[in-house]
């Protein structure tokens, strides 16, 4: 029950993400539905680990050495979303930079002022 | 893309992820890959933090691909906005000049960044303990630089050290990688160092010193990519 929760919030945050980026105009705005659409995924990655009464995959207090396989949830999906996140990151900060670009050659962040390049 | 499309592709990925959801069920056990891995890394490696232990050994190499991917955008904003000429004085299509911080944001920011830096660093030591670790001490740490860059403005990042300390700390990184070609069981095994006593701050091997070079890279990384975002 959890993990479907959490999945459904998940998926709902890339929902939005996914329309947002479809129908805003502003650029940041569009890099703004980005960031949901990756947090919402970092969210569905970390929900399909969830073992039904699992905890975190660290040994300590109740979790031994001997009984960690029957306690925790998968830590594999964990280890991904930190690489996700930092993936996530970097590529929002280049999406900023060039918005930032953007901005100083039209001095407007409305896409469609970008029109150009279309042939 | 028309207006009108976008509707129908809502509704047709709503209906996959509906579908997703449905078929999900919550799993009982955990998968054997995960068993091992959550078996081994307290034995073997000796890091009660399973994820760490993952992340900083038996994936270590995929975590150096990382931060390599981290210290490219890093340079790739550097192309992008490093730069530019600068545009000083008043000019028309420049907005308003900004508002100075208030008194409680500098103070605020004074008190709080000894604070965080402190918290940064306890999170990179005990990232094979608890939770925490290299990647994310150095997003701490680059908050203590985002505080400073918003709370004073005359504040400047400084490029030159951080850069030097990035490919320092990048290169004991794969330093200790081939140490541990040399004396352990392959690149970036955490055995070259003894693994100690479990639980205790200086144990599980190699995980601890990775863990802050580690730190030490990516939070000079963000401080240059949130220099740059100023400049």
């Amino acid at each position: 029950m959890i993990s479907q929760t959490v999945l459904v919030t998940g998926l709902l945050l890339m929902l939005i993400g996914v329309w947002g980026m479809l129908t805003q105009r502003n650029i940041l705005r569009i890099i703004i539905g980005f960031a949901l659409m990756g947090t919402g995924s970092h969210i569905v990655i970390v929900a399909v680990g969830y073992v039904a009464g699992g905890t975190a995959p660290i040994v300590d207090g109740p979790v031994t050495v001997a009984n960690a396989a029957a306690r925790a949830v998968d830590p594999i999906p964990s280890a991904l979303a930190v690489t996700a996140i930092v993936i996530g990151l970097a590529v929002i900060a280049v999406m900023l930079a060039y918005a930032i670009r953007l901005y100083e050659a039209k001095k407007t962040l409305s896409i469609d002022a970008f029109a150009d390049s279309k042939w | 893309m028309p207006r009108a499309a976008v509707i129908p592709l809502l509704v047709a990925l709503g209906i996959v992820f509906g579908s997703v959801v449905i078929d999900h069920s919550e799993s009982a056990a955990l998968p054997p890959l995960a068993e091992a891995y959550v078996e081994m890394v307290p034995r073997e490696l000796g890091a009660p933090n399973v994820i760490t232990g993952i992340l900083l050994t038996y994936r270590a190499f995929d975590t150096l691909g990382e931060v390599a991917v981290l210290f490219m955008v890093a340079a790739g904003i550097g192309l992008l906005l490093g730069g530019r000429p600068k545009t000083d004085g008043p000019d028309e299509t420049q907005p308003a000049a900004a508002v100075p911080p208030s008194e409680i944001v500098r103070n605020g920011a004074d008190i709080l960044v000894p604070l965080i830096a402190l918290f940064a660093a306890y999170i990179v030591v005990h990232g094979h303990l608890g939770p925490g670790g290299g990647f994310q001490g150095g997003a701490v740490a680059a908050s203590c630089i985002l505080l400073l860059v918003l709370a004073k403005p005359e504040y400047r990042v400084k490029f030159a050290q951080l850069s030097a300390m990035e490919s320092l700390a990048g290169l004991l990184i794969v330093l200790l990688g081939v140490a541990g070609i040399v004396f352990a069981g392959g690149f970036l095994d955490n055995r070259v160092l003894p693994v100690g006593e479990f639980g205790a701050l200086f144990s599980a091997g190699a995980i601890p010193v990775l863990s802050v070079f580690l730190g030490a890279k990516v939070g000079c990384e963000l401080s240059v990519i949130i220099g740059r975002f100023r400049a």
